[in-house]
């Protein structure tokens, strides 16, 4: 079997890779998708973890973020795409009039 | 039944104050004196049903309800009448009746809405006054003593357009303020040392101590309360608003600053007799300063030239007699003293507006004389007013006068009679002189006065302004309307009779239980008394001769002593340069004590610094702080990142 840690790591990896995504790309789709993966990398601990305690409950809660992640694409697109047609960009750093 | 002396003028003065500008101005001033009529009938059967009492327990309580009951202090609401606050009502009540139907004559010109205002403080300090007098525990009086002092304050200041009235009024409030503050705390002590603010309970509690030997807890209590005194009865140090006060209506003078409310000090040492009597260094005390307010008074008043400040002097004078008859513990004598004083002086004010009256507002001595044919009532009440005040036998201040000489003296004071028997003489000379210089002679043709500007008080020129129709100088003379002489008349008949009260030592007896358990020793020695008498009435007689030497067989020598001691003749008409020392001493330094220390200092500095300061580092943090929300969602989930980073890392670090 494969021990634990291999999960945790590779969980981390990608959780890490999601988040630089989220830092780095200029772009609301990639934002968007490195969200998707963050959620993912997530979602390999709790079943990780699930299958190392022998508990179903890591897998429920898994289903519950599948189910929030596909609302949150669906929400997330729409909103993407009306900013796009607000302003004819996808850079996050185009809309920044909400400050002092 | 006894709730009802104080009530109706309280319901005069509340339909006075109410529809008082609609009713017109002979519903008003009926209202009023129908208030006090029906008041004084009352007292008259209250005090009637009193004296048909046993001596022993001569005293009806009403109990209205009860006040404050807090712990162990309960303050209830509760009149008491004594043979004390009998005899103070039925002068409240009396000569209150009077002066009401005199100020109906006197104060006509004014307007309706004027004439019904004047009525209704005069209803209520009536009310006060009553109160005051009737009121058993401290608490009750002092309600009634704040009450007097808000009615004299609006009183003095009735022509409040007048700068030097409005002035006048409020220095009249604030000097009582600071006596008052004296008066609360010897309240206070005296509920911290006997547990209760009752007259009689305190006396009974302080009956049985011996009296303190060196200045103890008694003494201080009672100082306290004649710091109260002096301020409400204008005795050194506090005398300075009552000449002042003259600025208001004459009536107004005689009520509040002659006869009554002027007397509240004298009342309270002698309600608190008892309490007194065990603080022999405080009797020192209330009998030096009574006298010597008694000698300054009366050397002041030999020179003023404004009618009403030579009365106003005279009135601080006599009072100064009856706290020294309440400091050699004479209050029977005292307070018979106050009786008959109410007479004669509230005569000598009304006569005296009468005069102004009818000169269209001149108070000023000088451009008076030759008054005695055209103004016969007033010219004879006035002269029995005089007669009374200065001690001729047969007149009521005879009686009372010489009783607190006889007293002071037969006390083992023979300081302090020498002083009194000098001011009776000074009184003879200051009144007779006003009656020389006013009454006889010739009149001076019209205006003389400028010549001694800097003579002039500021007063004597705002007398002008006592009414808007008094400014006209009239040719002809008119007497005291009905009005106003029925009531000069009536006193003047007082001023005669009020004096034989005292014979045989009835007044005194029916004093007695308000003053219990002191009992006032019997003088046996009559030979002392007949002398002692006898140098009064020598004192007497001879001011009115100086007097009538200088003032109306020989002028010119009046002047030439003038010129003669023109430094002291300064001093006196500037009345010591009290006001001055009082200004420089007191007022000047708070006055710049408050401007730059406490406003400029304190307050813009440091209160409005504070306030300020607390804005503007919030508006400053508030600038840098800013710059944080930069609008950027990235920027947004760095911040986010970065705590949960740093949290994560604090709680998951080894």
């Amino acid at each position: 079997m494969v021990p634990l840690n291999y999960y945790l790591v590779l969980s981390a990896m990608l959780f890490a890779i999601g988040t630089a995504g989220v830092f780095v790309r200029r772009n609301l789709i990639t934002i968007l998708l490195s969200i998707e993966i963050m959620l993912n990398a997530v979602n390999l601990t709790f079943v990780a973890f699930g299958r190392a305690l022998g508990s179903a409950d890591g897998q429920i809660i898994v289903f519950f973020v599948m189910t929030v992640a596909a609302a949150e694409a669906a929400v997330g697109l729409a909103i993407v795409i009306g900013l796009f047609r607000h302003r004819e960009s996808l850079n996050p750093d185009s809309w920044t009039a909400l400050k002092w | 039944m006894l709730l009802a002396i104080p009530l109706l003028p309280l319901l005069g003065f509340l339909i006075n104050a109410s529809f008082g500008r609609r009713i017109g101005k002979a519903a008003a001033g009926a209202v009023a004196c129908g208030a006090m009529l029906a008041s004084f009938a009352i007292a008259v059967a209250s005090v009637v049903r009193l004296a048909s009492l046993e001596p022993d327990s001569r005293a009806i309580v009403s109990r209205a309800f009860t006040w404050i009951s807090s712990g162990d202090f309960t303050a209830d609401f509760t009149l008491r009448l004594d043979p004390l606050a009998a005899v103070m009502i039925l002068v409240v009540t009396g000569i209150g009746t009077l002066i009401h139907v005199y100020s109906t004559a006197y104060m006509h010109e004014e307007t309706a809405p004027e004439y019904a205002r004047y009525f209704s403080y005069l209803n209520l300090f009536a009310a006060f006054m009553l109160l005051l007098v009737l009121g058993s525990n401290f608490l009750v009086m002092f309600v009634g003593w704040e009450g007097v002092g808000l009615c004299s304050y609006l009183l003095i200041g009735f022509w409040f357009e007048k700068r030097s009235a409005s002035d006048a009024g409020k220095k009249a409030f604030i000097v009582n303020r600071i006596g008052d503050f004296g008066f609360v705390l010897g309240v206070l002590l005296a509920f911290v040392r006997f547990g209760t603010i009752d007259f009689q309970q305190i006396a009974r509690a302080a009956a049985p101590m011996s009296p303190e030997a060196g200045f103890g807890t008694i003494s201080i209590i009672t100082l306290l309360l004649f710091v109260g005194a002096t301020g409400k009865s204008a005795q050194i140090p506090l005398y300075v608003w009552l000449p002042d006060a003259m600025e208001g209506p004459t009536p107004v003078s005689a009520l509040i600053h002659a006869a009554t409310m002027v007397t509240a000090g004298v009342y309270m040492i002698g309600r608190n007799a008892v309490l007194f009597a065990h603080a022999p260094a405080t009797l020192t005390v209330v009998a030096v300063i009574g006298t010597a307010t008694a000698l300054m008074a009366g050397t002041i008043a030999l020179v003023q030239n404004d009618i009403k400040r030579v009365l106003a002097y005279s009135t601080v004078s006599q009072l100064g007699y009856m706290f020294l008859a309440m400091g050699v513990g004479a209050y029977a004598a005292g307070i018979f003293h106050l009786f008959t004083h109410a007479f004669f002086k509230a005569l000598l004010f009304l006569g005296s507006g009468a005069l102004i009256h009818a000169l269209g507002g001149e108070q000023d001595l000088r451009r008076m004389g030759g008054l005695k044919r055209d103004l016969p009532i007033t010219y004879w009440t006035f002269l029995i007013g005089s007669i009374a005040i200065a001690g001729v036998p047969g007149f009521a201040g005879f009686f009372s006068k010489d009783e607190i000489l006889f007293r002071t003296f037969a006390s083992g004071h023979a300081a302090l009679w020498t002083v009194g028997l000098l001011t009776a003489l000074l009184t003879a000379i200051y009144m007779f002189r006003i009656v020389f210089l006013a009454f006889f002679g010739e009149r001076p043709p019209e205006p003389v006065a400028p010549a001694h500007p800097e003579e002039e008080e500021p007063a004597a020129k705002g007398g002008h302004a006592t009414g808007p129709t008094h400014l006209t100088h009239p040719t002809h003379l008119h007497d005291a309307p009905p009005a106003m002489a029925l009531a000069l008349i009536v006193l003047a008949i007082g001023s005669v009779l009020a004096g034989y009260a005292s014979l045989g030592g009835r007044f005194e007896r029916f004093l007695e239980p308000s003053f219990a358990p002191e009992r006032v020793e019997e003088v046996a020695d009559r030979g002392l008394e007949l002398t002692l008498t006898a140098v009064s009435i020598a004192a007497a007689l001879g001011g009115i001769a100086i007097a009538a030497y200088f003032f109306l067989k020989n002028r010119r020598a009046a002047d030439r002593m003038a010129e003669r001691f023109a430094g002291v003749r300064r001093l006196l008409q500037n009345k010591y340069y009290v006001d001055e020392i009082y200004d420089g001493a007191i007022v000047q330094p708070i006055r710049i004590v408050s401007e730059n220390a406490l406003w400029k200092a304190i307050d813009v500095r440091v209160i409005d610094g504070a306030v300020n300061g607390v804005g503007e580092a919030v508006t400053g943090a508030s600038d840098i702080l800013r710059r944080l929300q930069t609008g950027s969602v990235r920027a947004y989930a760095a911040s986010l990142f970065l705590g949960v980073v740093l949290i994560l890392g604090y709680y998951l670090w080894p």
